[in-house]
């Protein structure tokens, strides 16, 4: 292999890694306070939609990411709002909201553009231009946003409290600090890492929404943040893999392997899943979530 | 001496339960102040509202002699409260550090507060003798440093009085000594400790005054040293209670149970027991005694079949089990009955009525129904029978059974068990949380059921129970029995060192 295809596969992993990568981030960001959220996949998804109705309708980017950013965060509110206050079952809102997310965008989709539940094509102003090395401007906030959590969470007393109220939420009731406001926060901060994520893929990656276009990075990344054992810098580690994986994948395309001969495409496009159930299943060992994510927070009588 | 705390007609409600009524209560200022009632006499209500968990519907409260208004554990916390509660407001995976300054990390940015959380926790070593690895990881600590970094928390927020709830039923008998230790030195240097309890001699080995709830009312505040274990006893219970049953010395017959070599993996493949055995005969009761989570319960589920052993062998009546039929059923067959030890997860089912959780586990009983179909008039009129009997109240078999107090159904879950003519009874923590008169009732059974021939084995971690009930006492330490006593020529003190885990060689 020469140095020509290296750099070809390293620049569309980190392309195909930071959808994942802002997703997973929000995924730890959501469970470190105690909330699970499965709802990573619909919250990018409206947030895709969203930012490329915005930036179709606006003629801008930055404005298609303020819509996506909003869409997700809305989202993540409604989440927020069934698990933190009603206390509900964290998986059934999670699965909800992906649910929600996959029917309204085709149906508005397609009642706005009339294409099948597209948005029309981005072109110019619409889309993000390259800002450095071919890349996007939004790839290097994603890439600012992992040491961002691993020092806030780590160095501040905001990260301090989250990483309790995760763990023990009566421990920070007692403290005096409010367990609810916490998670709201973790879940906003989630809302808006989806929301970078979503946006990248139709604004950046792509140039347009297509239904369905997550297409399960949603759950990758809740795999990953399981491989990262829920911390940042691993988190950066994980997607990256899955990225490379994926980028591996699209270039073994057509190739024909000595002995073997050409493999179906599907086959090689299962590689990133297999490899996650293998690494999920025997390398990494022992991953413990947070002990209190899940679970709604009642006061004890 | 002027009052640190007054509370002043408080009352509060849940729902349709009473749990403090026009309670009234003074707290002198450095003192030792005791509170004990039975289960679900209001005690923790109380203290709940002083530290801001709940808010009184009605009354007052007042701290240094001011009326103040405590919404919050914030409001707690300026005045000056703090507050060890039984289950620790700890959170595991963080160090004692960020423990002790979560919620008052003093700035945004840890690094500042960090610095003076180190030193001040420096200063309260060096004042109370309160040493700790201030980096350590708070799971990884023993219980009773866990205590310690609570402690700690509620000194470090600058804390004047002290509210430690049951703060004894996780330590050993050492550790306990220990924090009465540090608890008069806290009053020497004149901060005020409210102890809740319910261990009348912890009452009397360290309070100034003792004040006794019953059923949401303060009944009395006494002297500590004008009164007596009987005397609180009977305030508590509203009636003469007797604090140990007598029993007579027996001659134990043949072996009914022996324990080879067993050792059992939990499910995270944490080894619980050890190479554990033992041999219970009939007509005897052994008790085994360790502070709670030193494989005890493990130890107990795996001989009633309810975790596969890893290693090691039982034999009932001197007949070998083989592996594979090492069962709760077939154990049941045999004759080897279980009170569990947590009767509301393995012992009942809370939303099923008491006449069908008085059958759990027997259900296949002929007796019980024609073929699948369980006759239910014939099931209310057998437990309203045992209900008689083991003076269960309300006498309701149609009662949902977590409408009963903690001691009903336990009475409720033993009548179940003891009726099916054991050959051996295995009871987990018979009188957790159990009122004081349910109590002396249990005993009562349990030492009638070995005058009978019942070989029982007992596990609890009240000490004070196994000392007065078993003829042999085996202590438990890191999954290892690490000694055994007759119940009749050993003391506290020693069984205290063989639970934390010095052996018989060392002792």
């Amino acid at each position: 292999m020469d140095l020509g295809i290296l750099v070809t596969v390293f620049d569309s992993a980190l392309r195909l890694s930071i959808p994942l990568l802002a997703a997973c981030l929000a995924g730890l960001w959501s469970e470190r306070s105690g909330v699970v959220d499965i709802g990573l996949e619909g919250k990018m998804l409206v947030a895709a939609f969203a930012g490329a109705a915005g930036a179709y309708v606006f003629g801008s980017a930055w404005i298609g990411l303020g819509f996506g950013i909003f869409a997700s965060v809305a989202f993540a509110l409604i989440h927020g709002f069934a698990s933190i206050s009603q206390r509900g079952n964290q998986i059934v809102s999670g699965v909800a909201i992906n649910m929600l997310a996959a029917g309204l965008t085709a149906i508005v989709g397609n009642a706005w553009y009339g294409q099948g539940g597209r948005t029309p094509p981005l072109e110019g102003d619409q889309r993000f231009d390259d800002f450095l090395f071919g890349h996007s401007a939004l790839v290097f906030v994603v890439l600012l946003a992992v040491p961002l959590t691993w020092f806030i969470l780590g160095r501040t007393r905001f990260g301090l409290r989250l990483r309790a109220v995760g763990e023990n939420p009566a421990a920070v009731d007692t403290a005096g600090i409010s367990v609810t406001g916490l998670r709201y926060s973790a879940v906003i901060i989630g809302g808006v890492l989806c929301g970078l994520g979503g946006v990248y893929l139709s604004v950046a990656q792509a140039a347009g929404f297509l239904p369905n276009m997550t297409t399960g990075r949603g759950f990758i990344a809740l795999a990953a943040l399981i491989f990262a054992k829920w911390r940042a810098w691993p988190a950066l580690g994980a997607c990256f893999l899955f990225g490379l994986l994926d980028a591996i994948a699209n270039q073994l395309q057509g190739f024909s392997f000595p002995g073997i001969g050409e493999v179906p495409v599907q086959a090689i496009q299962a590689l990133p899943y297999l490899m996650t159930v293998i690494l999920l299943a025997g390398v990494i060992g022992k991953a413990i979530p947070p002990r209190a994510a899940g679970v709604p927070y009642v006061k004890e009588r | 001496m002027s009052p640190a705390i007054e509370l002043i007609a408080i009352n509060k409600s849940f729902g349709a339960v009473h749990a403090n009524k026009d309670v009234n209560l003074s707290v002198e200022r450095g003192t030792i102040h005791g509170i004990v009632g039975e289960n679900g006499a209001g005690k923790s209500t109380l203290m709940s509202i002083l530290y801001g968990f709940y808010e009184a519907d009605s009354g007052e409260v007042r701290v240094n002699e001011k009326p103040i208004r405590i919404r919050s554990s914030i409001d707690a916390i300026c005045a000056g409260i703090g507050m060890v509660h039984q289950h620790f407001m700890l959170v595991e995976p963080l160090t004692v550090v960020e423990n002790v300054m979560l919620g008052a990390e003093g700035g945004a940015m840890l690094r500042a507060g960090e610095a003076k959380v180190r030193k001040e926790l420096a200063r309260l070593a060096s004042d109370y003798g309160l040493e700790i690895d201030v980096d350590a990881t708070v799971g990884e600590l023993s219980v009773g440093l866990q205590q310690r970094v609570e402690i700690l928390k509620a000194l470090y927020r600058g804390a004047d009085i002290l509210i430690l709830d049951e703060p004894t039923a996780v330590l050993t008998p050492a550790e306990a000594d220990a924090l009465f230790e540090l608890l008069r030195s806290l009053k020497a240097q004149g901060k005020t400790v409210i102890l809740i309890t319910h261990k009348l001699r912890e009452i009397m080995a360290i309070t100034d005054r003792v004040s006794v709830m019953r059923r949401g009312e303060m009944v009395a505040t006494v002297e500590t040293a004008n009164t007596s274990p009987p005397e609180l006893a009977e305030l508590m219970v509203g009636r003469r209670v007797l604090l140990r049953v007598e029993k007579t010395e027996k001659v134990p017959g043949a072996p009914v149970l022996e324990v080879q070599n067993l050792s059992v993996v939990d499910a995270r493949g944490v080894l619980r027991v050890a190479n554990a055995s033992l041999t219970v005969r009939a007509g005897e009761i052994v008790g085994i005694a360790g502070v709670a989570g030193n494989g005890q319960s493990e130890l107990l589920e795996a001989i009633a079949g309810m975790r596969r052993p890893v290693l090691g062998s039982i034999r009932f009546q001197e007949q070998d089990v083989p592996a594979d039929e090492h069962n709760p059923h077939h154990m049941r067959e045999l004759g080897l009955l279980h009170v569990p030890e947590d009767r509301l997860r393995m012992g009942l089912v809370p939303a099923f009525p008491a006449f069908e959780s008085a059958i759990l586990g027997f259900s296949d009983e002929p007796q019980l129904g024609k073929g699948p179909i369980l006759d239910h008039d014939r099931l209310v009129a057998d437990l309203a029978k045992k209900m008689e009997q083991y003076d269960v109240r309300p006498p309701a078999p149609r009662l949902k059974t977590s409408n009963f107090s903690g001691g009903n159904q336990q009475k409720i879950v033993l009548a179940r068990e003891i009726e099916r003519n054991p050959k051996v009874l295995l009871v987990g923590q018979p009188t957790r949380g159990v009122d004081i008169g349910a109590i002396e009732f249990i005993h009562r059974r349990l030492i009638a059921l070995r005058d009978a021939g019942v070989g029982i084995l007992l596990v609890s971690v009240e000490l004070d129970e196994i000392m007065h009930l078993s003829d042999r006492i085996l202590t438990m330490c890191g999954g290892k029995i690490t000694g055994e006593r007759k119940a009749s020529q050993t003391n506290e003190q020693e069984l205290g060192l063989l639970m934390a885990g010095v052996t018989d060689e060392a002792a």
